[in-house]
């Protein structure tokens, strides 16, 4: 009895002594700290999207000996966190980094509410934040406040924009008709989106036939393609996520919804979207894009299957990356790991990467894709804020 | 009729997902929070022969099933017993068992992280329009519409007319009980929490011909599966397969009726009018 | 009697003057672990509060908290924090008597899982409201509330839970709820108001989840349902207060300190086995510590003092 008493006693005192452990540092060593999802329910996402791509840049920069500073070449050690989908367990991982662990650089986490969480932190400790997989429309107030946080992805707005003139367009070149049957996943992402697109659409002279959203790990998405398909509409969007994206699309085909746009959210650039379901979705749409067909491009996608065994996705997979390229010129183009220094390179330099050339203005990258098309199964980018090699949009034919 | 029909098709999902835990607590009177795990590891299980083996699930359950079964086995015998032993009271032990299978879904989900990754896993199989009525379902769902129904009809013809079912039965009305009457309770306990096992690993094999998921995904299939098996009343097998049958029908009714972001909402009000108005859910038996 | 409460409450003034004195540490870092513990520490105990002397156990705190949390989120934009705060509590407190007035015959396992029912059904809602009516709005929450003002309030809040827990203990209602708790039978044929008591009490550990889910809307910047009623919570909160030992107003404290410490623990030295070994001390938990750090520590007092005393 007494033993277990002390025992517990001495249990705290020892983690309280664990938890305050730092490593020095060395000269020729640089730390980068990344913290997201591996566990919880945005672990699908990041395990495709984040990982793989930190992985990917840490082993080929450390292949060719480190990053290059003006005291020599230094290695990147990486502190990875795991946050369990838990902003809570974000906050103390940063805080974590940036105190106990004295890391040089922190990689941003992923998802918008993560983002969104640790910015203080980041802005606090003069940290620079190169967010990927962060979309919103609150861009210009963020990073007012937060003059150390970058947005490379795009805004809510954009991309229902895109998708309401790619529509528009259709429907003025006569191809298609103007109704569309619209709906949403409800949980942040797809709520803002769908918020977004309501007065976009019917700005646009798009008459929403069908407006329904649905809960996040809905199992039966049936009945919506089947209210969908009664509205009798020339598109079907769907501001979606992964699981509901693989749903959505394998009800549509067996209740054969003939639309000559298909549109679904997050997952449709996933491999594993086009290698379930292989022609069947040619000429469906989805979120982001790339141009696959770029040297750049081609390079990436090599590498990243050799070092991390799958293929990227097409979309915030070479983003990710590109954001990493944009740190690793960063930081050799200032020569050490100088915080604030970084953050002032960041804010007034171009940067050469896989996406193309990225430049912030105002800590925002104006030139991102927002529309993406397979097509005869490559997923290629068909609409963006000034990227160039958009390919046509061409309109689905049937489900076979 | 449509709804009808894709009602009684999500129904039996739910079935699938909720038999099993039925017979875990039921009988064995363990409040089973790992079941979606075990359910994500069955699918896992039919993906990899699927893809690898290019078998049909259909077939892989023949090796799902038992092996389900001795891993439930095992995790009864070595996790739970201790913990049912020293435990004064049902209360106690029903505390227990949440705390305790609460830990073993984090130890599943870390397993399964190790084996196979956090990423998606899908593929298609009987992906293909099935007409029924002239309306049109998708072929996998209906097959597991089936299979939910034969197990379901093969576990109360079982629980209902063979001599171990009745025992099975004994424990569950009342352990201490069933053991005066020589009814050796440890052996039937292990024996249904096993069988509770092994229906939720094939039911996660036959959802994984329609679903996407992933390792962490197994949280939300036990949530609905102890709706479902508490709504239903605890320890009898009719009562989960009655219930999850209401509840595909009600959330399917409102999803095309009235509105398809209201369907889970629906589900837990339904689950919470049923449970004040009969606190001891619809085929339970009244607590003494 | 009295010289020992007197002791208690020095005791707890000094402990509390103490935990006051982190954010001066400057270490951001602390200072989350610290805002995690005092965050823990409330909700654990005025979880026990209810479910210590009636033995239900409540999965309800994340329907609480996330209620607290979205009437911040809904409202930041249009009434300033303070008042946001008090209709956090009102909420809570309002949902909570209704919730206890449609559990009063649950009973059991059944209590358990309708608590854990209800808080997703109230997610459902939340969400399908934000999706009907919200938009973009009540998304957002942009503050300059810092981490050292978070966890001065939830300290404070800690201390209100506190004094509320001793004043219940001393009160009328404490002593039905003891009797209750001990044989409900007996205390219904002695003349106590079970239901009026029972749904008395859970309106404590509600208001106080919903002012905690308040308190920290400002910490997450983007809120989203997922974040705000995450199951997880729940389980969290229970699991600390059963260790630290629901029974004792200090109990589960003592269950928030080491296992926040070694939930942060794991996460820094396994970040790719996380899940799996939190799962293994869970089941260590459980095994090994049955009644409670509290309960074991009382034993061990018992144990020491002479007999007779």
């Amino acid at each position: 009895m007494k033993h277990r008493s002390v025992l517990a006693g001495a249990l705290v005192a020892t983690l309280t002594g664990f938890l305050s452990l730092g490593v020095a540092q060395a000269q020729n060593v640089i730390k980068i700290g990344a913290v997201a999802p591996k566990t919880g329910p945005l672990a699908g996402g990041s395990t495709v999207t984040h990982w793989p791509n930190i992985k990917l840049w840490v082993e080929q920069v450390n292949a060719r000996g480190g990053l290059t500073l003006k005291s020599g070449k230094a290695k990147i050690e990486l502190i990875e966190y795991d946050d369990k989908t838990n902003p809570g367990e974000t906050i103390k991982a940063v805080q974590r980094l940036a105190t106990q662990d004295k890391a040089d650089f922190i990689i941003a986490p992923y998802g918008t509410g993560f983002n969104l969480a640790v910015a203080p932190i980041f802005a606090k400790h003069g940290y620079p934040q190169i967010v990927v997989t962060a979309i919103t429309d609150q861009i210009g107030d963020l990073t007012k406040r937060y003059p150390s946080l970058f947005f490379t992805l795009g805004s809510t707005t954009a991309f229902t924009k895109s998708v309401a003139d790619i529509l528009a367009k259709l429907h003025a070149d006569g191809k298609i008709g103007n109704k569309v049957a619209m709906v949403n996943v409800a949980d942040a992402f797809g709520i803002e989106l769908a918020a977004s697109a309501r007065p976009i659409f019917k700005a646009a002279g798009l008459d929403v036939v069908y407006d329904k959203s649905y809960p996040l790990g809905t199992q039966d998405l049936s009945p919506i393609v089947k209210g969908a398909k009664a509205a009798n509409p020339d598109a079907f969007v769907a501001w979606s996520y992964p699981p509901d994206t693989f749903g959505l699309t394998q009800q549509a085909m067996i209740q054969n919804l003939n639309v000559k746009v298909f549109y679904t959210a997050v997952a449709t650039a996933f491999p594993a979207y086009g290698g379930k379901f292989g022609m069947a979705v040619n000429n469906n749409l989805g979120a982001g894009g790339i141009n696959p067909d770029t040297a750049e491009m081609q390079t990436y996608s090599a590498s990243h299957k050799r070092i991390t065994g799958k293929a990227p996705d097409g979309w915030a997979s070479a983003t990710m990356y590109a954001s990493l390229q944009i740190l690793e010129q960063s930081i050799e183009g200032v020569g050490a790991a100088d915080r604030a220094a970084v953050i002032d390179y960041l804010k007034n330099n171009s940067f050469k990467t896989v996406m193309g050339d990225i430049t912030f203005n105002s800590q925002n990258n104006d030139h991102y894709w927002t529309v993406g098309q397979w097509q005869d199964g490559k997923y290629y980018g068909v609409a963006s804020t000034g990227r160039a090699g958009e390919k046509a949009v061409r309109l689905k034919g049937g489900w076979k | 009729m449509d709804i009808l029909i894709t009602g009684l098709l999500l129904g039996g999902t739910y079935a699938l997902i909720a038999m099993g835990l039925n017979l875990q607590y039921g009988v064995a009177r363990i409040m089973n929070l790992a079941n979606g795990e075990m359910l994500v590891a069955g699918a896992f299980a039919a993906f990899w022969i699927f893809t690898a083996g290019q078998v049909s699930p259909l077939l892989s359950l023949v090796v799902v099933a038992p092996l389900a079964f001795a891993g439930n086995w095992l995790i009864y015998r070595f996790v739970m017993l201790p913990l049912v032993r020293r435990s004064r009271s049902q209360g106690q032990l029903e505390v227990d068992s949440i705390l305790a299978t609460f830990g073993l879904s984090f130890i599943l989900v870390g397993i399964m992280l190790a084996s196979f990754g956090g990423d998606y896993f899908t593929y298609s199989y009987l992906a293909v329009p099935f007409d029924i009525f002239g309306n049109t379902y998708a072929l996998n769902r209906v097959v597991a519409f089936a299979v939910a129904v034969a197990i379901g009809v093969l576990l109360c013809l079982w629980l209902g007319f063979s001599r171990s079912g009745l025992a099975v039965r004994a424990v569950a009305v009342d352990p201490r009980s069933a053991g005066l009457v020589g009814i050796d309770v440890v052996k039937v306990s292990a024996f249904a929490f096993a069988l509770g096992g092994a229906v939720t690993a094939v039911g996660g094999a036959l959802i994984s011909t329609f679903l996407t998921m992933d390792a962490s995904i197994g949280g939300l299939f036990t949530m609905k599966a102890l709706i479902i098996v508490i709504m239903g009343g605890v320890g009898d097998v009719r009562g989960a397969i009655i219930a999850a049958m209401v509840l595909g029908l009600a959330e399917t009714a409102i999803a095309s009726l009235i509105d398809p972001g209201l369907t889970l909402a629906a589900a837990y009000l339904l689950f919470i009018l049923v449970l004040l108005f009969r606190p001891q859910g619809l085929f339970g038996r009244r607590a003494s | 009697m009295t010289g020992r409460e007197l002791r208690n409450i020095t005791l707890s003034a000094i402990v509390l003057a103490l935990a006051a004195l982190l954010p001066f540490l400057g270490n951001g870092y602390v200072l989350s672990i610290g805002i995690t513990i005092a965050m823990f520490t409330v909700l654990a105990t005025s979880w026990a509060l209810f479910s210590g002397p009636t033995h239900y156990i409540s999965l309800a705190t994340a329907a609480f908290y996330g209620l607290g949390t979205y009437v911040v989120a809904a409202g930041i934009d249009h009434l300033p924090y303070w008042l946001l705060l008090i209709l956090a509590l009102v909420a809570g407190a309002v949902a909570a008597a209704l919730i206890g007035l449609a559990t009063l015959r649950l009973s059991g396992v059944y209590f358990v899982i309708f608590t854990l029912g209800l808080a997703e059904m109230i997610r459902q809602i939340v969400s399908w409201a934000q999706n009907n009516w919200g938009g973009h709005r009540g998304l957002y929450v942009l503050t300059d509330i810092t981490e050292e003002i978070l966890y001065w309030e939830l300290l404070a809040a800690a201390t209100a839970v506190y004094l509320l827990g001793w004043w219940i203990g001393r009160s009328r209602l404490g002593f039905a709820l003891r009797i209750i708790g001990n044989d409900e039978v007996v205390a219904a044929h002695s003349g106590i108001d079970t239901a009026r008591a029972k749904v008395m009490l859970f309106i404590v550990p509600g208001m106080v989840a919903s002012l905690v889910g308040a308190l920290l809307a400002p910490r997450w910047t983007y809120i989203e349902p997922a974040i705000a009623f995450s199951a997880m919570l729940s389980f969290q909160v229970v699991i600390m207060a059963l260790l630290g030992g629901a029974s004792r107003l200090w109990g589960p404290l003592l269950g928030v300190i080491p296992f926040t410490l070694l939930w942060e623990a794991i996460s820094i030295y396994f970040p790719n086995q996380t899940m799996l070994l939190l799962g293994i001390v869970f089941l260590l938990i459980v095994f090994a510590i049955p009644r409670g750090i509290a309960g074991r520590a009382e034993d061990l007092l018992r144990a020491v003092r002479p007999r007779g005393n």
